[in-house]
């Protein structure tokens, strides 16, 4: 299957964004953020909404409009006054609204807001396949270099704030990539189904593993694999790659339930 | 100020507050070394803030802050209150207590081994050592403690400062880590600066006190809290303050 061009792309593609969603992924499990992949994704529909009944180019607009919106959800997370999860819920509605009317006003609810929610691998280009590539190689270069800040951040932000660490920084960083990630993902898998891939393996390798080492591991792995096994599944019997990238997730996260409650 | 020199923190003449709306003003008082400091008050006088501003978290709004020169660059032993999000966390209790290290590992990807020695020996300190490869998550509410205590003597040797350690605690563990800081005060010379809710335990081990009211401070030795208008009260009525 690997003969056709396109499924090298997505194939590519694929595994480098879920190897990223999987690492950013257990930073914002564990600090409690999961739901800004969510938000995120839904703005970044809208975004790719608007751009292209706008005439941009698709990517060059949202990416920016998708980094903004992070900083903006992580400030709001972040925030002791707000309904935190609330405001993200309105955010994510009012975005994916904007983007349907925007769409059905200019080229009407074709398949452009089915491929955008549910995923296409068509719809890799070369250019993001580059992106990919530059895109994985700068958040696994991130996670090597701060592993242990990240570490800290994550478990601790008011001691690693109080002991000198740069903690909005690395806060900064985490969500700038995590909205690279999502832009660049929810072409193909999906806004609808982005923000499994972020959340899924975290919580696998939660369950199986009590070190944070291991964890960010075996959430890499996993994710590698439910992507290669869901792309397969797609392509043998021609359904959208997100769902079954989705499931695949599902059945080892139960697997890895079933284990952890058998220990 | 001379004296300025043989001081941890200085606070002199200190107003906070947030967004130029002070909480408590002319706040003085220090901490020297080996001391040990109870900050106590009600709810919401401000003594979460006054700690926002002892780690150098938050300006103070007015007057100044003095850190001896051995605390600069966050070398603070800190204790904070747990979070919800941590009690379910992935990590080995291993992993937890290097991570007081940051502060002093500039960019070397990997702990040395002097570091990891005296994180070991840290453990010991405390009392936790064969609870090393254990996950923090799955750890009682005073062994977690103990953990991020090791954390703190990890990531500084002259001053620890903490925030309602007891909090969560069962009583037979607030008294273990009550134990555990007095050793670390009296044999280790470690200077102690605790907010705490829990008046009669902590004025047990106290040497100094720092009272916020709302209408008012008081800072002083045990035995002139206990005379002053806001220790007779406590220790007339029994009540918590």
């Amino acid at each position: 299957m690997f003969s056709y061009p396109f499924m090298q792309r997505a194939l590519t593609a694929g595994v480098l964004v879920s190897l990223c969603c999987a690492l950013l992924g257990v930073s914002l499990v564990l600090k409690r953020y999961s739901m800004i992949g969510d938000g995120l994704s839904h703005v970044s529909f809208g975004a790719l909404a608007v751009a292209v009944a706008l005439g941009f180019a698709p990517l060059a607009f949202s990416i920016p409009v998708v980094i903004v919106s992070a900083f903006f959800l992580l400030r709001m997370a972040g925030h002791p006054r707000w309904n935190n999860d609330a405001a993200i819920a309105v955010m994510s509605a009012s975005a994916l609204a904007i983007g349907i009317v925007v769409i059905s006003l200019t080229t009407g609810m074709t398949t452009d807001v089915d491929n955008y929610m549910f995923g296409s691998v068509l719809a890799m280009t070369d250019t993001d396949v580059t992106l990919a590539v530059a895109l994985c190689s700068a958040v696994l270069a991130l996670f090597v270099l701060f592993y242990h800040k990240l570490f800290a951040v994550t478990f601790d932000e008011s001691f690693s704030r109080a002991t000198g660490l740069r903690v909005d920084l690395y806060n900064s960083l985490l969500s700038v990539l995590t909205a690279l990630t999502i832009v660049l993902g929810m072409r193909m898998m999906g806004a609808m189904l982005i923000s499994s891939l972020i959340i899924f393996p975290a919580l696998t390798a939660m369950r199986l593993f009590r070190s944070f080492r291991a964890v960010v591991l075996c959430a890499g792995g996993v994710a590698v694999a439910c992507f290669c096994a869901g792309l397969a599944v797609s392509f043998a019997y021609s359904m959208p790659v997100g769902a079954t990238v989705v499931l695949a997730d599902l059945a080892v996260f139960l697997g890895a339930c079933l284990l952890g409650k058998a220990r | 100020m001379e004296e300025a020199q043989t001081e941890l923190l200085l606070c002199r003449d200190v107003s906070l507050g947030y967004e130029g709306q002070p909480l408590l003003e002319h706040l003085t008082f220090s901490v020297k070394p080996g001391d040990y400091l109870c900050v106590v008050g009600e709810n919401g006088s401000g003594k979460s803030t006054l700690l926002r501003c002892l780690l150098g978290l938050l300006p103070p709004l007015s007057g100044e802050i003095v850190r001896a020169p051995s605390l600069r660059s966050g070398a603070v032993g800190y204790l904070p209150q747990q979070t919800r999000a941590q009690r379910d966390f992935p990590a080995t209790v291993w992993e937890v207590v290097l991570s007081g290290f940051l502060n002093r590992r500039g960019f070397r990807f990997f702990y040395s081994a002097a570091q990891k020695s005296e994180a070991l020996m840290n453990m010991g300190k405390l009392g936790i050592l064969e609870l090393r490869d254990r996950c923090y998550r799955e750890l009682s509410g005073g062994q977690q403690q103990r953990v991020l205590l090791a954390r703190a003597l990890c990531a500084a040797r002259q001053l620890l400062i903490l925030d309602e350690p007891i909090t969560g605690l069962d009583p037979a563990a607030a008294q273990d880590l009550y134990k555990t800081l007095e050793y670390l005060n009296s044999r280790e010379g470690m200077a102690v600066v605790m907010v705490t809710h829990d008046l009669q335990p902590a004025l047990k081990s106290a040497r100094t006190v720092l009272h916020i009211g709302r209408s008012g401070w008081f800072f002083g030795t045990r035995a002139e809290y206990l005379d002053s208008p806001q220790g007779r009260r406590f220790r007339e009525g029994g009540e918590r303050a």
